[in-house]
């Protein structure tokens, strides 16, 4: 028999991603070797960075709390066959929904209620800015592979006019808000922990991360529980179907892309609410990429996007660290190491399932020729 | 009146100059997608084209070695988008965007390893660039009002990347609707089983058309760094390829319709910075993010129908399987 | 079975233009040809009949070089011949028409010819050359085609013709026609063959591969047939007929015997006034459509595919508006002004089995208990709860299994990894679960074994005794007249005629389905 079988289940979902890893960080390697480093040496001030020295953990997983928004939002918009590159753009006007609870309730509203409000106005204004591009795609059959790349650079944009005019705190030159009140910030994990006498190293941690796995719940029942989830999935697999099983396709389109915006827009709650304390220019730093690495390495499932966020937070934190530690090979690394994954686990996902599969059906054959 | 008309003349100069990595990247755009291959890796084709020229023409003192290893390092990109897309059948725009991401990443890491300067590479000497050239007759032609100004500020004075870049757009062209290429091209972005069935390779057509986009970002990459600018500074293709993606979709695939493109959203950005700070009677000051996004803004209109219909490729993004 | 040759492995006599030697090809677990032994005489016409699956056109495509043979051997004009891609079967001298053609729309016919053989790196020399050659080639077989006409104007018997001038320019003598009449108009099928005559009288070898045993007695001067995957047997035609052809072709008498009681019926169910419809290019694809189907009785729609019977069931599912007129189902009125979903009409008591299970009827990559509720997802077959209830699913997909056979009874193996027979058993026993009052079927046997087949008919004709009014429509002319109460004919959007199931023969249906109306009785 020439042709090749199905990979099984569990090869298909644990080691075939994760050979694609490898191939990503092999490659990496090299690249690191012919700079004249060690390839190790770098790898484990990496490990070192991300989870041994105090704090870095939170560094880590505040990093992973981002990724998880932006992945979630991604694979959402995976699910009804939808490519949202839009996250970055999404995440970073999703700021102006919190800024606008903060002005209209911050003044006379406990922090509990103040939070509140803010974590789903991010959440509306990313599923506002992400509306646009879905409604084009579903009643005016513009790719929104195409416009949402438009609608990050038209984010940029607004923002840098914003941040820089209106929004600009009085007397400052870098475009930034002024710092938001003090019942508009979400406490830190170290805080938090804290109430119940636990005691760990300070970093940018904050209750965010509850708010993202809270998040990958709900991802989790709406894509497959729900009957919109159904019909979500239905939309992405087969479109004729859905039209014939009587699903309005436009509307779904429309709803997904939105629901994404809004989990991409949930970045904001971090970075604005958690970390900065302000909207700052440029806050998204290319997070809402590094999403499309999450959810591709994640397959779409809220427990691979989680650790695939982990991964990438670990990337991030520790790639900060061969800053320090080396002479020729810095942060930007982690860029190479981002593209490789994308490459490897995404665009050359079956790349090595042929031979992978050859290799278990020899290793399965040889087995049973011994019974 | 004259200062007016010198006024419009240097802009319309500043235009070309912005312009010109624009339709090179356009073109490639316009070789990669009418073959059925989204590319949206224009971008770091780009960028590793600006890199390499400057790395080498830093180290060699040769701005033609530059270019043509800004051609290679493009062409690089090009077939490792064809391996992905291509042979492996994956999805073009993941690759694409992968294709990105490594570019931004490479082009610093290297850049740091072999030059220490933060990413950046050591400043060129005028003889190591490209540099603007002075057509003929520029004396003669000055005795002529109008015609002599506008020779001597608009069409002289660019330097050799520029007319690379004017020439590519009736080159590609020609390639595109009168050579056999171009029609195999043209066919396999609409029905590629035709191609097929009529005993042509699917995929080497489409590798060779991704290769001509390389060369073509190649050439655009050199002119960022070693003609227009005098070294490579990081993210220096600061989102051209994207724009020059949009003048594809706007020029509707077609080289001259692109080509014009280029230059109107050319124009936008060099009217922007005649404009800063100035206040328009009327209007008012207009935020210079504004004529930044309008390229993105009018090929969202475009892409929604709203002016125009735009009929891409039939197969784009479609990977060919018998 | 298998017809013997006579010559020994490896030499072929040279009278032949096309010689096959156990030629087998198999994808995955699914045979496609076995041992296929095939000889062609030159400048014949000859036909391969066989049913749909049978196998023809994968035997075509090896021809082609658009598959390889597992194994086997060819020879052409008595030399072996290795085609490892169609540029080898062109540089042979074989030229193929493709079931659906491989032209590219927004090209003009004369690029469309060139395409592959453009005559130099430049066009202009070969595009006055072509020209040239296309117009020597409309003369002498009288297939004039405007050069410079986009082809996306062109209507789909121009087309075929531009893919016949194309084969023919580039040099073929052997053509193979793959299903040529499917979408054509029987005047267009007509000229088609006056082509293929001259073709034949030019010297040119012609393989005609068709399902239709009337265009095999017309045309062809030999006839092969295949049968799942296996070729049966070889007969001139001029000692042959349809019954002998038939025989071979279902390996058995009859195809179908499925008992029949007289038909019941009662209360009008669907009644269609004025029914008229537009394809998105204006083109008038249901014309002034009057006809009623009463509970009980299944009205069987024939015509040659293509004729609206497409549009039709998809606006009486919902899943398309009318343009003009109204129709009246199970009590609601519906015209171009009515909101109406698919959905709507689920609820109401519509049951739909589309014509193509994979485009439409089933999310091949979802496991089949979901496959079980597509469409019926807001329904109590998911569960009471406010989220999908998965247990219950699957619970209600083993029954269904069970009641229906569809085997293996797996709710959680995707519904891709059924045979093509459960595959079409699962939309049927979607669709029937709910005891539909209405039921509409498009090609319910398509690409379905004949064990399914048997049981999928008995299913229809054991609704219809129910009381539901099934609208019925298959372009497999014995499935209609064996099924239908009454049979409702249609020619470009339009109702021919309307006769009882009883009075129908296959020769009255096939004068009607061309549009001759005449000696049709009610």
């Amino acid at each position: 028999m020439s042709n090749v079988k199905p990979l099984p289940r569990w090869a298909d979902l644990l080691l075939l991603p994760l050979i694609n890893l490898c191939a990503a960080f092999f490659i990496c390697g090299i690249v690191v070797w012919m700079i004249g480093e060690n390839p190790i040496e770098a790898l484990s001030v990496m490990i070192k960075g991300a989870f041994y020295y105090p704090g870095s953990l939170g560094y880590t997983l505040n990093y992973t709390t981002n990724f998880m928004f932006t992945g979630l939002a991604v694979a959402t918009a995976f699910h009804a066959g939808l490519f949202n590159i839009g996250g970055e753009g999404q995440a970073y006007v999703s700021s102006l929904g919190i800024v606008f609870v903060i002005a209209v309730f911050a003044p006379f509203l406990p922090a509990l209620l103040v939070i509140l409000l803010c974590i789903p106005a991010a959440a509306i204004m990313g599923g506002v800015w992400a509306f646009i591009p879905g409604y084009l795609q579903a009643k005016r059959g513009s790719h929104v592979v195409i416009t949402t790349i438009m609608f990050n650079f038209l984010a940029f944009a607004l923002m840098v006019w914003l941040l820089a005019g209106p929004l600009l705190e009085r007397g400052q030159q870098s475009p930034q808000t002024p710092k938001i009140p003090d019942n508009a910030i979400l406490p830190k994990m170290e805080t938090a922990l804290g109430w119940f006498g636990m005691d760990i190293a300070s970093s940018p941690l904050n209750l965010s991360f509850i708010v993202a796995l809270v998040a990958s719940f709900i991802f989790w029942i709406l894509i497959w529980k729900t009957r919109l989830g159904y019909q979500i999935r239905t939309v992405g697999k087969n479109q004729d179907a859905a039209h014939y099983a009587g699903i309005n396709v436009s509307r779904i389109i429309i709803i997904t892309m939105m629901i994404s915006g809004a989990f991409a827009g949930l970045l904001a709650v971090n970075a604005v609410m958690g970390v900065q304390h302000r909207v700052v220019l440029n806050y998204t730093a290319g997070y809402g990429f590094t999403g499309i690495a999450v959810a591709l390495m994640g397959r779409n499932h809220p427990i691979g996007i989680f650790f695939a966020s982990l991964l990438f937070g670990a990337l991030f934190q520790g790639g900060a660290e061969l800053d320090f530690e080396f002479q020729s090979i810095t942060r930007d690394m982690v860029l190479l190491i981002q593209g490789m994954i994308i490459l490897f686990s995404g665009a050359l996902a079956y790349m090595f399932s042929p031979s992978l599969s050859r290799v278990i059906t020899g290793l399965s054959r040889k087995e049973a020729s011994h019974d | 009146m004259i200062d007016f008309f010198y006024q419009i003349l240097w802009t319309l100069d500043a235009t070309l100059r912005v312009a010109t990595p624009l339709i090179l990247c356009a073109m490639a755009g316009i070789f990669s997608e009418r073959s059925g291959i989204v590319d949206i890796s224009l971008e770091g084709k780009l960028l590793s084209g600006a890199f390499v020229a400057a790395a080498i023409a830093a180290v060699t003192g040769s701005a033609w070695l530059g270019l043509f290893g800004a051609i290679g390092a493009s062409v690089l990109m090009s077939l490792l988008h064809g391996f992905a897309t291509i042979t492996h059948r994956g999805d073009q725009v993941v690759s694409g965007l992968a294709i990105n991401i490594l570019a931004s990443g490479l082009t610093v890491i290297l850049g740091i390893a072999l030059f220490k300067r933060g990413g950046q590479t050591p400043t060129l000497a005028s003889d190591e660039r490209f540099r603007p050239q002075e057509l003929w007759f520029v004396d003669l032609m000055d005795n002529i009002p109008i015609l002599g100004p506008i020779y001597r500020e608009l069409i002289s004075g660019h330097s050799l990347l520029v007319y690379v870049a004017l020439l590519c757009v009736p080159l590609a062209s020609f390639i595109l609707y009168r050579s056999r290429f171009g029609l195999r091209l043209r066919a396999v972005g609409e029905v590629p089983i035709a191609v097929d069935s009529a005993g042509v390779s699917v995929t080497w057509l489409r590798y060779r058309a991704l290769i001509v986009g390389g060369v073509f970002c190649g050439i655009a990459g050199a002119y960022l760094s070693i003609s227009h600018g005098a070294n490579f500074v990081r993210e220096m293709s600061a989102g051209k390829g994207y724009i020059a993606l949009a003048a594809v979709i706007f020029g509707n695939w077609r080289p001259v319709r692109a080509f014009m493109a280029c230059l109107m959203f050319g124009f936008l950005d060099a009217i922007t910075s005649r404009l800063q700070g100035v206040d328009l009677p009327l209007i008012g000051e207009i935020p210079a993010q504004l004529m930044l996004a309008l390229p993105y803004i009018l090929t969202i209109l475009l892409l929604s129908g709203f002016i125009g219909r735009p009929s891409p490729p039939a197969a784009i993004g479609k990977p060919y399987i018998k | 079975m298998t017809a013997s040759s006579n010559t020994t492995s490896g030499e072929s006599a040279a009278s032949f233009a096309l010689e096959l030697q156990k030629i087998s090809k198999s994808f995955g677990l699914v045979q496609a040809n076995k041992d296929i032994d095939l000889r062609i005489e030159k400048g014949t016409i000859h036909g391969i009949i066989g049913e749909n699956g049978a196998g023809k056109s994968t035997l075509m495509n090896i021809l082609y070089g658009l598959h390889r043979a597992d194994s086997g051997d060819m020879f052409i004009d008595g030399k072996p011949a290795k085609i490892k891609g169609s540029a080898d079967a062109l540089s042979l001298g074989i030229g193929m028409v493709h079931q659906h053609f491989m032209l590219i729309p927004r090209f003009t016919v004369l690029e469309n010819v060139m395409l592959g053989s453009e005559g130099g790196a430049l066009l202009g020399a070969g595009r006055v050359a072509t020209a040239q050659r296309l117009q020597e080639l409309g003369q002498t077989f009288d297939m004039v085609v405007d050069p410079d006409a986009l082809v996306s104007d062109l209507n789909v018997g121009m087309r075929q013709r531009v893919e016949i001038l194309k084969a023919l320019k580039s040099g073929a003598n052997i053509l193979i026609l793959d299903e040529p009449t499917g979408v054509l108009t029987p005047q267009e099928a007509t000229q088609l063959f006056e082509i293929l005559d001259k073709l034949r009288d030019n010297g040119v070898t012609v393989l005609l591969i068709t399902h239709k045993l009337a265009e095999i007695m017309a045309i062809t001067d030999n006839v092969s047939i295949m049968r799942r995957g296996e070729m049966v047997g070889h007969r001139k035609t001029s000692e042959t007929n349809p019954q002998e052809l038939a025989e071979l072709m279902v390996g058995r008498e009859v195809l179908l015997n499925v008992e029949k009681p007289e038909a019941n019926p009662s209360d009008v169910a669907l009644s269609v006034s004025g029914l008229g419809c537009y394809s998105s290019r204006g083109h008038k694809i249901l014309d002034n459509l009057n006809f009623e189907v009463r509970a009980g009785e299944i009205l069987g729609i024939a015509g040659v595919s293509g004729n609206g019977q497409t549009p039709l069931m998809e606006v009486l599912a919902g899943m398309r508006k009318p343009d003009e007129g109204q129709f009246e189902i199970l009590g609601t009125t519906i015209t171009a002004d009515t909101h109406v979903t698919p959905s709507d009409m689920r609820a109401n008591g519509i049951g739909h089995i589309p014509e193509d299970r994979h485009k439409h009827g089933l999310v091949l990559e979802f496991e089949a208990y979901e496959n079980m509720v597509l469409g019926f997802h807001d329904t109590s077959v998911t569960g009471e709860k406010r989220l999908m209830d998965r247990k219950h699913m699957i619970a209600h997909c083993a029954e269904r299994m069970e009641e229906y056979d569809i085997r293996p009874r797996a709710p959680h193996l995707p519904a891709k990894n059924f045979s093509g027979g459960n595959q079409q058993k699962i939309v049927v026993a979607r669709e029937m679960y709910e005891n539909p009052k209405l039921l509409i079927v498009g090609e319910p046997t398509r690409g379905v074994d004949v064990g399914a087949i048997e049981f999928i008919h008995k299913q229809l004709i054991a609704l219809r005794d129910q009381g539901c009014a099934v609208v019925l429509v298959s372009v497999e002319l014995d499935e209609i007249m064996g099924l239908s109460d009454r049979i409702m004919v249609m020619n470009k959007g339009e109702e021919v005629a309307t006769i009882s199931g009883a009075d129908a023969d296959a020769q009255k249906l096939g004068l009607m389905m061309a549009g001759i109306s005449e000696g049709a009785g009610a």
